[in-house]
């Protein structure tokens, strides 16, 4: 008698989920039954903590972070995170800098003054000069011609510079140009400016009260992430960006899976010619490019005078959300009708409507909320898209995807400018498709899926 | 099957005419108007002008009349650039555009069904998880950040390397295309890869499997003639839609490693509000598209002959 040789291939581990499904007590509701499934999966459970911590942070960052996202802010732009510097006020004296310089000067230039408002460089004047030109650089110049940014030039021993200046360290060079056109680099200037701010814009924007003086100290606003190109705070445009960008990717695909199971459901109860002609005009959107129509349709919705886009944009993404979520309810309903239990409903001369609240509609829940979950990143990639290319939100409201388009203008010199959204759009899909798997998995439902 | 590739091939001219109305009367709705300029035309050119583009007749003639140019394959005229036809456009710009999304479908492809046939070799083991970490990966993030980000790696790459490695940007050689097809097929790639593994997981418990197995066949030959063919025919269902991506990635891909393609023509387009060319362009795209989607599902009928894609119709 032969006997039965089993080789290591020939037994497969079980799902690691499996174990746990077995031990679910029965008598449990579907609902109970569907939340220990989705509980024992880590991943599910991971992308709804993320997620409850961006929709929160989102909803509430506001009103901890009330710094007003459109703040302009020339005197800070393009900051990297910092925390609330101090500044000295000082009178900006822009259009007067012909100030009588002390008589005695050393040979080599120093600084009168040095704040980020203004650098005041004088040096011994020279016989025979025609001009003295001034160049800044941001560190040591390595040979005589690596003099850095050309500011200008002086007919006076004297120069005032207010350029773009930063706290810093900064190198000038000032070159004499003799009438023999002869030209002599005096000894460089290292200047590291002390941040300062205008008297007058400081009242304006409201940092200090009327009764500051010139040499008084303020703390400015603490930019956590920065500042972006016109120096507004980063962080609060994030918050406020990813109000528009969530509100638009929750809302679209939730109003068009409602309007597509409404459609669906009486296509598939009706069924017949109706349902027929009902799924062709379903199958026919479909069959539309998406986001070409998408452009199409923003195009053709236009941006009124007054608006931010984000109407039209829900517009455009329920118009060619609905028939996914149609044709899913539809099939599900088919599905549903050939059930014993329903012809047995039918049969005990149950009507239409006890059919619907109490076998149908319950029943086609599961495939709802996991379509759900797969449509919002879809919508949240669709507003990123079309902001990204210069069809989406725009000023006053701002989202993530036009924060992105912001950002990508400056990815060589303040890449952070874009990975925050990006990181914030990246990590809410993520969630979602996270999420839709976990809850896909423990509702057992089978569905297609395809490149967005 | 010809009576279906028949009926497929009505619903895609009729998609292909939904949109082209709709992109019509769209570009009519808009305020504007094409002939107006900065200098100011004398009213005798205006009215030769709007008689010339056929603008003084009524709508509906002028529908009519855009619609058989349509039909005989004329996109239309720039009305930005002179002496520019929309067809002229397209010829110059599409074949970049075509190049870079064969190239990136390709390594979509073979990469998707590399990674997805690891995957389910290594099933619940760590290079399983790993590569399904990244397919959710790059699934999740958009494709101008994935973009934005491998330009910055390779800059940052030259500059440490002190030469250039890679092109940052552009198009005319080999060393342009490498990175921007990678970028835009990987999304796709990630798709492939989960689709592949799941259908090979699924028909490992095939009976046919076991009947291989049991005629004793090698483990490679089961692998290659019976295990992956089988496996591969869902793949086959999304090259449709992966058409799709690949097309409307390219925009933003093209946007950004600033490659001459109609991708980043059609979308300075819609940013200048050039109507013509959008109009044209969208209708070229269009019927792309269908055209695309129709081949993938036809190509499917072949490969599976289990698929009788008269029934399919009725799913």
């Amino acid at each position: 008698m032969s006997e039965l040789h089993y080789q290591p291939d020939d037994f497969e581990a079980l799902p690691e989920n499996a174990r746990q499904q077995q031990e679910i007590p029965p008598g449990l509701s579907y609902w109970a039954k569907v939340w220990l499934r989705f509980r024992v999966n880590p991943r599910s459970l991971l992308s709804l903590l993320t997620l409850t911590l961006l929709i929160s942070m989102v909803l509430l960052g506001p009103l901890i972070w009330s710094q007003d996202p459109s703040q302009i802010w020339l005197e800070s732009r393009l900051q990297d995170s910092q925390g609330g510097l101090v500044a000295v006020l000082v009178e900006p004296e822009l259009w007067q800098p012909n100030i009588r310089p002390p008589v005695t000067v050393p040979a080599r230039p120093i600084a009168l003054l040095a704040t980020t408002e203004q650098v005041r460089i004088q040096w011994a004047p020279l016989a025979d000069v025609r001009h003295y030109w001034l160049y800044r650089h941001t560190r040591m110049p390595q040979d005589k011609d690596d003099v850095g940014l050309p500011l200008g030039y002086s007919d006076t021993p004297w120069y005032e510079d207010q350029l773009n200046l930063k706290s810093r360290l900064y190198v000038y060079t000032v070159v004499a140009e003799f009438t023999d056109d002869t030209q002599v680099a005096l000894p460089v200037l290292e200047v590291t400016p002390q941040l300062a701010i205008g008297l007058s814009s400081a009242r304006l924007q409201g940092l200090v009260a009327e009764s500051a003086i010139v040499g008084d100290t303020v703390t400015l606003p603490a930019h956590p992430l920065g500042t972006d190109a016109l120096g507004r705070d980063t962080l609060a445009r994030l918050l406020l960006g990813g109000r528009t960008s969530l509100f638009i990717g929750l809302i679209a695909p939730l109003v068009a899976v409602f309007l597509g199971a409404i459609y669906g459901g009486i296509a598939g109860l009706t069924g017949g010619r109706t349902d027929e002609i009902m799924m062709r005009f379903a199958d026919f959107i479909i069959a539309l490019p998406f986001l070409l129509f998408m452009i199409l349709l923003k195009v053709l919705l236009g941006i009124g005078p007054g608006e931010n886009g984000i109407m039209p944009m829900l517009l455009a993404l329920i118009i060619l959300g609905w028939p996914a979520s149609a044709r899913l309810v539809r099939g599900q309903i088919l599905q549903l009708r050939q059930q014993d239990y329903v012809n047995a409903a039918l049969l005990l001369g149950a009507n239409r409507r006890y059919l619907l609240g109490r076998h149908l509609l319950p029943n086609v829940m599961g495939v709802l909320l996991v379509a759900l979950s797969f449509a919002i990143p879809q919508a949240i990639f669709a507003e990123a898209f079309l902001s990204f290319i210069g069809l989406g939100v725009t000023a006053p409201a701002t989202s993530w995807g036009t924060l992105s388009n912001e950002g990508m203008r400056l990815i060589l010199s303040h890449p952070q400018q874009l990975l925050f959204p990006a990181a914030c759009i990246s990590l809410t899909v993520l969630g979602f498709n996270l999420l839709g798997d976990g809850l896909r998995d423990a509702l057992d439902i089978q569905m297609q899926e395809g490149p967005a | 099957m010809g009576l279906y590739i028949l009926k497929r091939c009505l619903y895609g001219l009729v998609t292909v005419w939904f949109i082209a109305t709709a992109t019509f009367f769209a570009m009519h709705a808009l305020p504007g108007d094409p002939l107006a300029e900065d200098k100011a035309v004398s009213p005798e050119i205006r009215r030769n002008l709007e008689q010339y583009y056929g603008l003084d007749k009524p709508l509906y003639q002028q529908y009519a009349r855009y619609l058989s140019n349509m039909a005989r394959g004329d996109l239309g005229v720039s009305f930005t650039q002179k002496n520019r036809s929309v067809n002229d456009i397209v010829a110059e710009h599409f074949p970049v555009s075509a190049a870079l999304g064969c190239l990136s479908l390709l390594f979509a492809a073979l990469g998707g069904v590399l990674w997805g046939g690891l995957a389910a070799r290594f099933r619940n083991r760590w290079p399983d998880n790993l590569i399904m970490l990244c397919v959710i990966l790059f699934i999740s993030v958009p494709g101008f950040v994935l973009a934005a980000l491998a330009q910055l790696s390779i800059v940052e790459i030259n500059r440490w390397l002190g030469w250039t490695l890679l092109p940052v940007a552009g198009w005319g050689s080999l060393a342009h295309m490498w990175v921007p097809s990678i970028v835009l097929g990987l999304a796709t790639m990630a798709y492939l890869a989960r689709l592949t593994r799941a259908s090979l997981l699924e028909n490992s418990q095939q009976e046919y499997l076991r009947m291989a197995r049991a005629k004793g066949l090698s483990r490679r030959r089961i692998f290659w003639h019976h295990e992956l063919r089988n496996a591969l025919l869902p793949v086959v269902t999304v090259l449709g839609p992966a058409v799709a991506a690949v097309t409307t990635g390219g925009f933003v891909v093209e946007l950004i490693f600033a490659i001459p393609g109609l991708g980043r023509y059609f979308v300075q387009a819609v940013q200048q509000l050039d109507y013509t060319v959008i109009m044209g362009t969208t209708v070229f795209y269009g019927a792309f598209l269908v055209l695309m989607v129709l081949l993938a599902d036809i190509v499917y009928g072949l490969v599976d002959p289990r698929v009788s894609l008269a029934e399919a119709d009725h799913v």
